[in-house]
């Protein structure tokens, strides 16, 4: 039942870390390598009001969030488009986009070097035993256990039953497609790679109440976040939040089962039995 | 696109012409070349640890006009490299220094595998290498081979040694019991360490209850303090690093692991370890030490907040420094920038610094700390190879 | 035909007699940039090798290299370099057919990222083995291999990648892999062995990452996982060979020379903005040079010669 529980608590981490890029490639069909950046700059973002402002993160997302959102905005509109324009083929453009957001995590990480230094940044917040069952977790994790779940439950009720979600949806099965049907694809593209933005800057705000990191740290949160969102199958939002949920549960299962230097190992074999045995990950759709 | 063709063409020819640029030199100018981490994943470390302390010595020696040689006083210009955590991008930075850039002196980089990388270089060009943040146990073969590389830090061995008699001790003065729940970060440092300590410990008559290591940017360290805490053990060590050190310690407290030793690796002398988590860790342990309470000491720690805005850490932060003091007597105590000269001062002189008096024998400093205790929040040094003002070890009480 | 390969290979004998002739320069310094380029130069091309005519792209070379690298590290102590060398390659080559025989349906993006999966999972391992069983041991590697013997072998090695790349080009297997590469469809209904070909090939640019990660265990003295499978690599290697233009066996050469040059470049005249401006020519990269230095240079030949020819 413990593992259970701190499973489904690392789970939703992972969630947090992997929603976002889900909706970047997904839809917008950009292979997003900056996401840990953006994720290190959200935390960054909740540290400094935190400490400065002495607000509670909780609160700072209300100003994280949008501002996430127009900086994703912007870096769609001015980085990526060009590059989706002239691009013949999905292939092409999915090359692209690694080469290309590969550069913009070095330009984030140099930003963020400039602003705030290479050094740690921690502090505590809801640092405090939360009982649940009689076992005992730490209060920040569970809150972001939450918040992962409401966004998560507010992005497929969204993607699932409002009229832009469906569009959203269109592009993602098939751009060219969604645009015969007037579905204006540039505007939904920008619009989810934004929203993909802005879930990974609050999810790096609400990991930064539990984590330490630093500027360069943002490499290893995109590694696991495009496990996670390729394991899961590409373009639908269920499939990342299903997956990263397996994977907190399996590395938590082996870490107290059997052995806690085996847990990342675990994670990429798991990610690599899932992906031969369904090459098009577990809720993808089969490539034509 | 004929233009882009030539363009690329002429792009090489120009960096190939950049990359061969030297500056002379002048008379009254000395160069010191340092190259580590600013980027990658040992940039936390060095940005606390290296920097700050080269920074720190370059502006107060150049405050009081240079170093003093027997042709006059000369300034220190510094070539800084950045190596991106990349020995590769170490090697060509040295090589770099010591060829294009004709520097006088190179500061060593940091981390052991860095160290460890550029020694040739260093030994090659008669370079002297005063390594700080370099631990290993291969001390006596290194610097066999490498008779120009110094070890000021200590050996793997030492310090699980220390930490397995500080234990020992506990447990013969009755305070504490002998089990301990032990584990490691796995990536060089904490693998050798933990290698280290296995037959130390149970030499020691320490019965390991819990032996687990974990991957480097583990996020959830949960489950180990919670297998930890089942083993039911009087210590919890942890051969650690920074991020996992701030982990480790803020799971322990909310799964309230009562141990009356706490022990974690690298970060526990960090400010920012004792100013997250402020009484809560009184009487935890960690790596290195200092005596904070030394004039020396006191001086440092002034300065270095004024010129570089934070506080050091307690440990290879005044090391660093001290190693710099040990070059800047060095080199005025031979009067010019004479390479080989240096390296023969180095190997048969004492040297006055913040740590105290350092002397190499055999290019190794025998007297380093290896155990460090906060305590009611100062981080003070509680166990060493002959340093003196170790304070008690005193045993934690609770997490509040 | 033949007078133009003949030309090629003068051409490349002289270029190669050339790059032979740095370490005599004495300049240590060169002589790293040089061991960085020829280091680059291999792994880039017999990265293209595979992923030039099938268009996958492989993040796999640092699971390669660091494999090469730790069967040095594990073994230096107990079998002398030479043989260490050949079970570097065997390795590679062994991991590589298994790796290609569990990608054969990936496909895509998906190829991409299981290549980049796999090489950390093989880190994981490495490490948790060194931590179970290693200790201190296979740590260490203490040599007197110098920098001018490193980069005589990886020159050499450069030249084996080479002749392997023309002999593939001329061979049976070159021509399935062209067809493959061009429409896989068609070439499966013409009768080619896709999988047997496909996992043929990646066993080239593997062995050869793992003898390169071999070759240079001796250069880093302390090895540690971090160093040996660093992501980084990967990306490196790709990014040079897509510039220099994966398509052409010389292509990405031409993508290892200027951007090692101006990756060393930056690092000496920005050492506190590094990161940020490597990131800006990356995205220059990319922008501006789509098919490839190679591909642009061929155009520009095209361009010049008369029409008709």
């Amino acid at each position: 039942m413990d593992i259970l529980i701190t499973g489904l608590l690392l789970g939703g981490t992972y969630a947090l870390i992997a929603m976002g890029l889900n909706l970047q490639y997904g839809v917008a069909r950009i292979m997003n390598l900056a996401n840990g950046e953006m994720l290190v700059a959200g935390a960054f973002a909740a540290f400094w009001i935190f400490t400065a402002g002495q607000v509670s993160p909780l609160l700072s997302l209300v100003v994280v969030a949008p501002l996430a959102f127009a900086g994703n905005w912007l870096i769609y509109r001015f980085v990526m488009l060009p590059l989706v324009r002239r691009s013949r083929s999905q292939g092409q453009l999915e090359v692209d986009s690694i080469l290309a957001t590969f550069g913009l995590s070095f330009i984030l990480v140099g930003i963020m070097l400039a602003s705030f230094g290479g050094d740690y940044f921690t502090y505590s917040y809801l640092a405090v035993p939360f009982d649940i069952f009689g076992n005992t977790y730490a209060l920040n994790r569970v809150v972001a256990f939450a918040v992962a779940v409401a966004i998560g439950v507010l992005l497929c009720l969204w993607l699932g039953f409002s009229r832009s979600g469906l569009a959203v949806r269109a592009v993602a099965v098939d751009p060219r497609s969604a645009g015969l049907v007037g579905i204006d694809v540039v505007k939904v593209s920008a619009f989810a790679f934004a929203l993909g933005g802005a879930v990974t800057a609050v999810g790096g705000a609400l990991i930064s109440t539990f984590l330490t990191m630093d500027a360069s740290i943002g490499g290893l949160f995109t590694m696991k976040a495009l496990i996670i969102v390729i394991m899961g199958g590409v373009g639908d939002v269920r499939g990342a939040i299903i997956a990263a949920m397996v994977l907190g549960l399996a590395e938590t299962a082996i870490a107290s089962l059997i052995d806690p230097g085996l847990t990342l190992a675990a994670a990429y074999l798991l990610f690599i039995l899932v992906l031969l045995f369904r090459p098009q990950g577990l809720f993808g759709r089969r490539a034509s | 696109m004929k233009h882009r063709s030539v363009l690329a063409g002429a792009l090489v020819a120009t960096l190939t012409g950049f990359l061969s640029l030297g500056v002379a030199q002048a008379q009254n100018v000395i160069k010191i070349g340092a190259v580590a981490p600013k980027t990658g994943p040992l940039a936390g470390g060095s940005t606390v640890t290296h920097w700050p302390n080269i920074k720190l010595w370059v502006e107060q020696v150049n405050a009081r006009g240079g170093l003093t040689l027997k042709s006059g006083k000369a300034k220190i210009e510094l070539i800084e490299y950045d190596d991106k955590t990349n020995p590769g991008e170490t090697i060509k930075a040295v090589q770099r220094l010591a060829t294009q850039d004709k520097a006088d002196f190179i500061i060593a980089p940091y981390g052991t595998g860095f160290n460890l990388a550029v020694a040739p270089i260093f030994a090659k060009h008669g370079y002297p290498q005063i390594v700080v943040t370099a631990i290993t146990d291969q001390i006596g073969d290194l610097t066999k081979r490498y008779p120009s590389l110094f070890f000021t830090l200590g050996s793997t061995t030492a310090f699980t040694k220390s930490v397995a008699d500080i234990l020992a001790k506990l447990h013969a003065d009755g305070k504490i019991g002998n089990k301990v729940a032990m584990v490691n970060v796995a990536d060089a440092f904490g693998i050798e360490l933990a290698a280290s300590a296995r037959p130390i410990f149970k030499a020691a008559g320490l019965d390991v209850v819990y032996d687990k290591s974990y991957p480097l940017g583990t996020q959830d360290l949960s489950p180990i303090v919670k297998g930890a805490k089942a083993a039911n053990p009087d210590a919890f060590v942890a051969w650690s690093y920074p991020p996992d050190t701030f982990g480790l310690t803020q799971q322990a407290m909310i799964q309230n692991l009562n141990v009356k030793v706490f022990y974690t690796a690298v970060a526990t002398a960090f400010p920012a370890y004792g100013g997250k988590f402020g009484m809560a860790v009184n009487n935890n342990l960690g790596a290195g030490g200092i005596n904070p309470d030394t004039a020396e000491m006191q001086t440092y720690s002034a300065s270095h907040k004024r010129i570089t805005g934070k506080a050091p850490d307690g440990w290879a932060s005044a090391t660093m420094y001290a190693s710099l003091q040990i070059l800047e007597q060095s080199i005025e105590g031979v009067g010019a920038a004479d390479r080989a000269a240096v390296i023969d001062y180095l190997k048969n002189n004492s040297f006055k610094t913040v740590m105290g008096d350092i002397t190499f024998n055999s290019q190794n400093n025998d007297h380093y700390w290896t155990v460090g205790q906060w305590q009611d929040g100062k981080y003070y040094g509680v166990a060493s190879t002959g340093r003196a003002g170790e304070k008690a070890v005193r045993l934690k009480g609770g997490w509040k | 035909m033949t007078g133009r390969e003949l030309r090629n290979i003068t051409l490349s004998a002289i270029v190669l007699a050339l790059a032979a002739l740095l370490p005599f320069l004495g300049n240590g310094y060169v002589l790293s940039i040089g061991i960085t380029i020829a280091m680059f130069t291999v792994l880039a091309t017999s990265w293209a090798l595979f992923s030039g005519p099938t268009h996958y792209i492989s993040l796999a070379t640092a699971a390669f290299y660091g494999l090469g690298t730790y069967v040095v590290a594990a073994g230096i102590d107990h079998l002398p370099y030479w043989l260490l060398l050949i079970l570097a390659l065997v390795a590679g080559a062994v991991a590589a057919a298994l790796i290609g025989l569990a990608t054969l349906r990936l496909s895509g993006v998906y190829f991409v990222i299981f290549t980049l999966g796999l090489a950390e999972m093989i880190r994981q391992i490495v490490s948790w083995a060194q931590n179970n069983w290693g200790g201190h041991r296979g740590l260490y590697v203490l040599t007197d291999i110098t920098e001018e013997i490193l980069y005589w072998e990886l020159l050499a090695a450069a030249t084996a990648v080479y002749l392997l790349g023309w002999w593939i080009g001329r061979s049976r297997l070159g021509f399935a892999l062209r067809i493959i590469g061009n429409d896989e469809v068609v070439a499966a209904h013409s009768g080619i062995d896709t999988a047997r070909a496909k996992v043929m090939l990646f066993i080239v640019p593997g062995m050869v990452a793992s003898l390169v990660g071999a070759l240079l265990a001796p250069r880093w003295t302390y090895i540690e996982p971090a160093i040996a499978f660093s992501a980084m690599l990967s990306f490196q290697v790709v990014i040079m060979a897509l510039l220099g233009g994966a398509s052409r066996l010389w292509g990405p050469l031409l993508g290892v020379i200027p951007f090692t040059l101006l990756w060393e470049a930056i690092s000496i005249y920005f050492p506190n903005q590094t990161m940020l401006l490597l990131g800006i020519v990356f995205l220059l990269i990319v922008f501006a040079i789509p098919r490839g230095i190679a591909g642009r240079a061929e155009d520009l030949l095209r361009a010049v010669r008369p029409r008709g020819n």
